[in-house]
């Protein structure tokens, strides 16, 4: 899969890493302020389907590859249920086992902050690999779509 | 009252999408205007008239807290688009295996089984 | 503490473990699914004759927090779910070696066992919803495994409709919501009856009501939402048809329509509306029961015919369920609404019993002699004796004949049908029995009797692996046939319990 032009490449440097930033702010900061960490996980994503988009997908494998992406994923999900079973400690499930703190802080209001992390990772890789999996699929014989485009 | 309307023909409009399209991309987009129908319409179910977003920041009075919308609703949505985004990967990768093996987007061309 | 969110929590566990682990580990798949599906069909076991349980999530009680339910329906529902997956699992370790993939089959498995579970312990309906989402797209992605050009076109058919299926169920829960103002199952219901009780029913409510028949009857493949069911049941592998047929149309359909009108509707003399419900389910069955036996006749390929049989079967077990629905909705006596809604849910444990074993088989004579088509097959007796033999008792029990266990169940829902004053639809039940005997005994004639086929004769019997579990679950077909008064008492009458007294229901979860 080819590129796009050359200011798209250009500000695309630029950009991801912002882009990334600010993912990792709304995720952070999701028990404050709208958001959380599914939006914050597709903004992420976003980032490396920029990088897809504006380079090519060889570049955008060569920094997050395709089998990081699964282990990333599995690994998210995983810790999402994990904090789920540490609740049994209490007697319930999805027990708060995290301390409270003050609210208004980053670091208070329990198990929402790290529940919020395990599932950007796991939407954000996640989207990622959807894309990449729609990414390699090669046109090989595909005939020009304007004679499919019926109605 | 309108709104409620409105909601129902965004939801008859993405139905007849479904319908009457035979391009199974365009099916597609029909089922997710109807996945968007339902959840403007679950919004719109906790919305109260001159309410604020349900956000509690710091030095808050009670009568802000009684101006809030409902939030439950909001949870609901987040879900439920979380649920549409899945599907919504699950039919596109469908639709374009379905066109490496038949070669068209036509639906009439690609039903073979007679269901 | 109290082991019932363990049903979702396990298979989710497994299904996250199984991609994680299967890049470095290739069977990861199969250990892990077989273990943990042994080790639900062992708690479901265990946990019959156990009163009911409530498990409050994060301790936050009900109606704020999400509640888990565990009842006698639920109990009933989750045996069935269990047993089945783990015995489908089994199955499927040596039919589906030729596949690739395998960690990604055994982790949507995983994921659809997960959400059949917590469609039937949710105590909320909002959490229903997400159940039923995950199980339907798990379903989805399972029915087009193989990736050949029928198994996309079937998937593709079921996840558009059923994609529709989703959006009118959550429809209807925003409008209950919106009327009630709360989304747990119990508090729902006591609202409704309080306010209600004695006038005719909000016509929101109504609307909401008939969306969720629309919804749950579509999952259930009831006519006329059937259309996806004769195409997504025989391209999917054998074991995800045995799953599709035996399980999840019941967990997702007619078990929650049976939870949401029970339950938080409620069928009475009071409410004018809710005879027009029962009287809409039982119409729903009686064409389900007519159209699935007719079109059954002329099949010539195994698993269309038998996913066509599945459309009457479901028809039968409405029948039951709205029979005694319109019975409580009539103000008839508790009694023989009972008689009907047990029958209904005797049917349901039966069908999935030996529809499970009947697409399993067909499976095991794919996997033999490479085809599906009855034209091509005959004379199977002799050369895979245990299939065929298991095969002759699943078609016995599904047709009706004594003493094997769909007799009784048909019997029951047929004599409740009658005594209830609706001699026309009892007639129309009895008719598609014979019609039901015939298509199976067709299938009988023309692959295990006669002579041997074109594709039969270097056919072998299947490996132990894949016989052992048609061989349990045609024990269970007869046991359930002879050995009523055993389970009868355990399984079928708190389930049936637990849909009439629904005010038990209300004073478990809110206390």
């Amino acid at each position: 899969m080819k590129g796009l032009s050359l200011i798209v490449r250009t500000i695309t440097d630029f950009v991801v890493a912002f882009i990334v930033i600010f993912g990792a702010y709304i995720v952070l900061y999701g028990h404050l302020t709208p958001g959380g960490g599914f939006a914050g996980g597709v903004i992420i994503a976003s980032a490396f389907i920029l990088l897809m988009l504006a380079h090519g997908k060889e570049v955008a494998f060569s920094r997050l590859g395709v089998r990081a992406a699964h282990v990333l994923d599995s690994a998210g999900a995983l810790a999402f249920l994990i904090i789920g079973w540490l609740g049994l400690a209490g007697g319930y499930f999805f027990l708060n086992v995290f301390g409270r703190g003050e609210p208004f802080r980053l670091l208070s209001s329990g198990m929402i902050l790290p529940a919020n992390i395990a599932i950007a990772f796991k939407v954000g890789s996640s989207l990622f690999l959807v894309f990449a999996a729609l990414a390699v699929f090669r046109r090989r014989s595909f005939r020009p779509m304007i004679e499919d485009d019926l109605s | 009252m309108t709104v409620y309307f409105l909601c129902a023909v965004l939801l008859t409009m993405g139905l007849y999408c479904l319908v009457a399209k035979k391009n199974i991309v365009k099916k597609v987009i029909g089922v997710v205007i109807m996945d968007y129908a339902v959840n403007l319409y679950l919004i719109i179910v906790g919305y109260k008239r001159g309410g604020v977003a349900p956000i509690v920041e710091r030095g808050m009075s009670a009568s802000t807290l009684e101006r809030f919308v409902d939030p439950l609703p909001q949870a609901l949505v987040l879900t439920s688009i979380v649920i549409g985004l899945g599907v919504l990967a699950l039919m596109v990768s469908m639709c374009i295996r379905l066109y490496e093996k038949h070669g068209t987007f036509d639906m009439s061309q690609i039903s073979k089984l007679r269901g | 503490m109290n082991v019932v969110p363990l049903y979702v929590a396990i298979p989710l566990l497994a299904a996250f473990l199984i991609p994680l682990l299967g890049i470095w580990w290739k069977k990861s798949g199969e250990v892990l699914s077989t273990l943990s599906t042994a080790l639900l069909a062992v708690m479901a076991i265990l946990s019959i004759g156990a009163p009911a349980v409530v498990h409050h999530m994060g301790g936050w009680t009900a109606p704020v927090g999400i509640a888990l339910v565990q009842d006698g329906l639920s109990t009933l529902l989750l045996i069935a779910i269990n047993v089945v997956g783990f015995l489908c699992i089994v199955f499927s370790l040596k039919y589906m070696a030729v596949y690739t993939g395998l960690p990604k089959y055994y982790a949507l498995f995983m994921l659809m066992v997960a959400g059949m579970n917590g469609v039937v312990i949710s105590g909320d309906l909002f959490n229903l919803f997400v159940f039923l989402e995950i199980a339907s797209i798990a379903s989805y992605a399972l029915v087009a495994f193989g990736v050949e050009a029928d198994e996309l076109e079937a998937g593709f058919k079921y996840l558009i409709l059923g994609s529709v299926a989703s959006v009118m169920i959550l429809f209807a829960v925003g409008t209950v919501y919106a009327v009630t103002g709360t989304l747990n199952m119990a508090d729902a219901a006591r609202e409704i009856a309080a306010r209600f009780g004695g006038s005719d029913m909000n016509p929101a409510l109504l609307l909401a009501a008939a969306f969720f028949l629309m919804g749950f009857s579509l999952k259930a493949a009831l006519v006329p939402f059937h259309a996806w069911l004769p195409d997504a049941h025989p391209s999917a592998p054998a074991p995800i048809s045995a799953m599709l047929s035996g399980v999840v149309i019941k967990s997702l359909g007619v078990y929650a329509i049976a939870r949401v009108f029970f339950t938080v509707f409620g069928f009475s003399p009071d409410i004018p509306s809710s005879a027009i419900l029962a009287n809409g389910i039982l119409f729903f069955s009686v064409i389900s029961i007519v159209v699935g036996g007719l079109l059954a006749i002329g099949q010539w390929d195994i698993k269309r015919l038998l996913a066509y049989s599945s459309i009457g079967q479901i028809g039968y077990v409405t029948l039951g369920i709205g029979v005694g629905a319109s019975v409580l909705a009539s103000g008839g006596t508790r009694s023989l609404a009972a008689l009907a809604i047990l029958g209904g849910l005797f049917h349901l444990l039966n069908h999935a019993a030996f529809k499970s074993l009947l697409f399993l088989s067909s499976g095991a004579i794919q996997y033999a002699t490479g085809t599906r088509d009855m034209k091509r097959l005959g004379g199977l007796g002799e050369r895979m004796p245990i299939t065929a033999a298991t095969t002759n008792l699943a078609a016995f029990s599904i047709a009706g004949v004594p003493p094997f266990s769909g007799f009784w169940s048909k019997l029951i829902i047929i004599i409740a049908t009658i005594k209830a004053g609706h001699p026309a639809i009892a007639s129309v039940a009895i008719g598609m029995a014979f019609v039901t005997l015939a298509y199976y005994v067709k299938l009988q004639r023309e692959v295990i009797f006669g002579d041997v086929g074109a594709a039969v004769s270097k056919a072998r019997e299947v490996p132990a692996v894949m016989y052992v579990p048609l061989i349990i679950l045609a024990v269970v077909c007869v046991g359930f046939g002879l050995l009523y008064p055993v389970f009868g008492d355990s399984i079928l009458e708190p389930a049936r319990d637990a849909l009439l007294n629904g005010a038990e229901y209300i004073k478990l979860v809110l206390g």
